[in-house]
């Protein structure tokens, strides 16, 4: 069987300014960080001729082939797993540029939740995907996702010691990421005892465990690999890349085991498609819509023993300079919450070594995780060329 | 100036059994009527073989907590009069799980023996918990 191995590579990377209260719409900012990513390349829009739209709350491939002029469009695709999809698109594009569908594929998002009355609260539950927890769970008062990942969290912490403090080294990390970016929201450095000090939103989550609102627009672009030496980048090769779902996906409270989800499926994939083991990688860069997800995440990906990721990330080994670093742009916790697709345009910076002020030393293998609507989950294993 | 409302369910062809029941203040659970297995929420089919046959069985409420939260900011203002309060995941007999208000003083603990009834409000019914008996 053919194996997505190596057989793409981002090629392209861009972002917005990310910030509260932009007065650029979504697909203004959608349409900026795509050109940014195009020119990264070394591309011209009419090259483009693969569309992922992530998500949809922006343009549609139509908007871009119409804006961009794109005389031969080849290929588009949605993925609807909220923050899970941008890598989830990573392996879609990876799929149809291997198989010669198309050459140079733009994934790319755009977002501003300041400017709508679209607060966290209501946005879900315009979404088809929730309406179970629409239908049954909004009703009694579970409205925001912090409310419905919360009892995940709390099961975590009753069945393997998981602590407050394990929470805050996971907002210390990319805290003191976001201070070496110049492109994060927050600009202030965070202590443990400031996590533990600020205020409840969600038992066991604090202000502090949650990622931030915020308007930005990021776009990657992702080729053929016979495509990608012709163009501007050192090469970063898509090496693994899979996706999983947990059981009953829909709806949190019929999981089997909520501690465990759908990237603990993809995970062992997405490492045989590369080859590599986890010693073999330098840094990550992990979905953190709250502290306790990258927690968990670090145990179904593997790099500890379930119930294990607790202790895993104390005494900074998630920092610069610890043994995993991890979430160097600071994450959706303290650089912005573009669904994650931040966290690729991190990584693939990082692999070529335009980590700036973060860069890990010899950065040459990254993995980065997608993780979205309650419980998908994908990974990507990326390395440099 | 009026308060605001708190979101009210609003049912599918596939729910209106559950929503009928409970306004009557009985929980009732979909399970297929070609195998026997129990779903919740409400789906079209049956996950294990396939039958689209339905039938809706009375279930007691009793459970064990599975997990818990408690809500201290409103993310609906409906809810804005009522923080903080508790929300509480629970493993029913009936071999599903549900989530509910917990009506308890203090808060639950996971394994805790919990009863589970609806009370109603408005247009709808709120299922909630309160510690039951060991």
């Amino acid at each position: 069987m053919m194996s997505l191995r190596d057989k793409s590579c981002v090629t392209g990377v861009g972002e917005t300014v990310y910030m509260r209260g932009s007065s650029k719409t979504a697909f203004e900012l959608q349409i900026e960080a795509s050109l940014k990513a195009i020119a990264d390349a070394g591309l011209t829009p009419k090259d483009i001729d693969g569309i992922i739209p992530v998500g949809i709350v922006s343009g549609t491939a139509d908007d871009f082939i119409e804006n961009f002029g794109i005389p031969d469009m080849r290929f588009s695709a949605i993925i609807p797993h909220g923050g899970a999809s941008p890598v989830m698109a990573l392996q879609c594009a990876a799929a149809a540029v291997a198989a010669g569908v198309c050459n140079h594929v733009l994934i790319t998002f755009g977002r501003n939740v300041s400017a709508a009355s679209n607060k966290a609260g209501a946005r879900i539950h315009q979404m088809p995907q929730f309406h179970f927890v629409t239908e049954f769970e909004y009703p009694i008062g579970a409205i925001a996702p912090a409310q419905l990942y919360a009892p995940m969290a709390r099961r975590h912490m009753a069945l393997y010691g998981t602590t407050v403090e394990q929470f805050g080294e996971v907002a210390v990390a990319c805290r003191k990421h976001a201070l070496l970016n110049d492109n994060a929201l927050m600009k202030k450095p965070i202590t443990l005892e400031d996590h533990r000090n600020s205020r409840m939103i969600a038992d066991p989550f604090r202000l502090l465990d949650c990622s931030l609102e915020s308007d930005g627009g990021a776009a990657i672009i992702v080729s053929a690999s016979e495509r990608a030496g012709d163009l501007r980048q050192p090469r970063v090769y898509i090496s693994g890349v899979a996706a999983g779902h947990p059981d009953s996906p829909g709806s949190i409270t019929q999981r089997p085991d909520m501690t465990s989800l759908g990237i603990a499926k993809a995970a062992p994939r997405a490492f045989q498609m590369a080859g590599v083991t986890h010693d073999d990688i330098d840094l990550t860069q992990i979905y953190d819509c709250f502290t306790y997800a990258v927690i968990r995440q670090l145990e179904d990906i593997g790099f500890c023993a379930k119930g294990e990721g607790g202790p895993f990330v104390e005494n900074g080994r998630l920092q610069l300079g610890g043994a995993l670093p991890t979430n160097t742009h600071g994450g959706l916790l303290s650089q912005a919450h573009v669904w994650g697709l931040n966290h690729i345009v991190e990584l693939v910076r990082q692999l070529r070594g335009q980590g700036g002020r973060a860069q890990v030393e010899n950065a040459e293998v990254g993995l980065v995780s997608g993780y979205g609507d309650m419980g998908d989950g994908a990974l990507a294993i990326l390395r440099r060329g | 100036m009026t308060l605001p409302t708190k979101p009210i369910p609003q049912a599918t062809p596939l729910s209106r059994s559950y929503w009928e029941a409970a306004a009557e203040g009985r929980l009732v659970i979909q399970h297929c009527a070609a195998c026997g297995k129990a779903r919740h929420y409400p789906r079209l089919l049956c996950d294990a073989c396939y039958s689209d046959a339905v039938e809706w069985k009375p279930a007691t409420g009793a459970g064990r907590v599975h997990s818990w939260t408690v809500a201290h900011h409103a993310f609906h203002p409906g809810f804005a009069g009522e923080l903080p309060y508790t929300l509480v995941t629970v493993d029913l007999d009936a071999g599903v799980r549900a989530l509910g208000q917990w009506k308890s003083v203090g808060t639950p603990f996971i394994g805790q023996l919990v009863q589970g009834r609806f009370i109603p409000r408005d247009d709808t019914a709120d299922l909630i918990f309160e510690s039951g008996q060991d």
